[in-house]
């Protein structure tokens, strides 16, 4: 179920209205809050565009067969493994990952193979884990990779398996039918 | 970012010129996929500045110096939980933090949490997986979450 369509907009009617207002009234957490919102805004949209082109781009182009046969129902271990590898080159925080995976499954992905995409896009970004490293110490970030990963493939199987006995369907899969 | 647009540039380019009508179908898949989920992520947005401003950085870095490791940690796991920062944001801040003195430990149950579960970035979860999954999904990264941060105080000699 999505939020209904009234909620949503009046929840930025109302947003937007008490923003205004704290502008022009000075009043200053008011202010920090809409430039927070703009700033974070602009974060995510701006690596909107390529990432939905890429999406738009993948889901003419990329087989059905070829999602299917790397990370399909069929596919064993090397399927988390791509699942781990297209995470790693993702871009956005986690909340792009969620259309990604969405369009993996479209493409026959299983489930547990987007979990594990959701979850490795989580851990283990390229570029996230260079600055942590710099940060923290490349000591910190391979204990995190050589814990996490496992159990998050883990968690996922787990997840498919009892999701899959309950013969689960994911929401957008039946609206878009 | 510049290597991202770069990509893709290059990607719509290729297919332009494989194929116009294809490439066409995509962008507005693209594009129609964009607008079903617009209204979600500025709600998730709200969300994360309203929160941001209830729970101030200032707030976080009292809370995680705490002398008892384990009241560190366990708002570390909170504060990572419920708030969503980009990555360029927290790793310096865990950077800071671990120059004021913060545990390993505590700082990787932050940094997990931050990324790996999010509570506002839920609402949009939803949307795609369906709240049951969502739910699943999140409360086994909490557990994942805590049980990196462990071993990882236990490398650097914090858990006993």
């Amino acid at each position: 179920m999505m939020l209904s369509r009234r909620v949503t907009v009046m929840t930025g009617i109302l947003y937007g209205a008490f923003i205004c207002i704290a502008f022009l009234a000075g009043y200053e957490p008011g202010q920090r809050i809409g430039r927070d919102f703009v700033y974070f805004s602009w974060d995510i949209l701006k690596v909107m565009p390529p990432v939905f082109i890429l999406i738009g781009l993948f889901e003419v182009w990329v087989s059905s067969k070829a999602v299917e046969k790397h990370c399909g129902k069929d596919s064993g271990f090397a399927g988390f493994l791509w699942a781990i590898l297209l995470a790693g080159t993702a871009v956005g925080g986690v909340q792009m990952a969620f259309p990604v995976a969405y369009a993996l499954h479209k493409k026959g992905a299983r489930l547990g193979m987007i979990f594990t995409y959701v979850g490795a896009a989580a851990i283990c970004r390229i570029p996230l884990t260079t600055f942590e490293a710099s940060f923290l110490g490349v000591k910190f970030t391979v204990i995190r990779w050589a814990v996490s990963l496992p159990l998050v493939i883990l968690a996922a199987v787990f997840l498919e398996r009892y999701l899959t006995v309950q013969s689960y369907k994911l929401p957008l899969m039946e609206m878009d039918k | 970012m510049i290597y991202l647009y770069g990509f893709a540039f290059l990607a719509l380019a290729a297919s332009f010129s494989a194929n116009f009508k294809k490439t066409v179908l995509a962008l507005k898949t693209a594009w129609r996929e964009f607008f079903q989920i617009l209204p979600t992520l500025v709600i998730m947005v709200i969300l994360v500045t309203i929160l941001l401003f209830l729970v101030p950085d200032q707030v976080i870095v009292a809370y995680l110096r705490n002398h008892d490791k384990w009241i560190g940690f366990l708002f570390a796991t909170l504060f990572g939980s419920i708030t969503i920062m980009p990555g360029f944001i927290a790793f310096p801040l865990c950077g800071i933090l671990l120059k004021k003195g913060v545990a390993y430990m505590v700082l990787s149950a932050f940094a997990n949490t931050l990324m790996m579960v999010g509570v506002a970035t839920f609402p949009l979860e939803k949307r795609y997986f369906g709240t049951k999954a969502a739910l699943m999904r999140n409360a086994s990264s909490l557990f994942i979450a805590i049980i990196v941060a462990l071993v990882t105080g236990f490398f650097y000699g914090e858990l006993l």
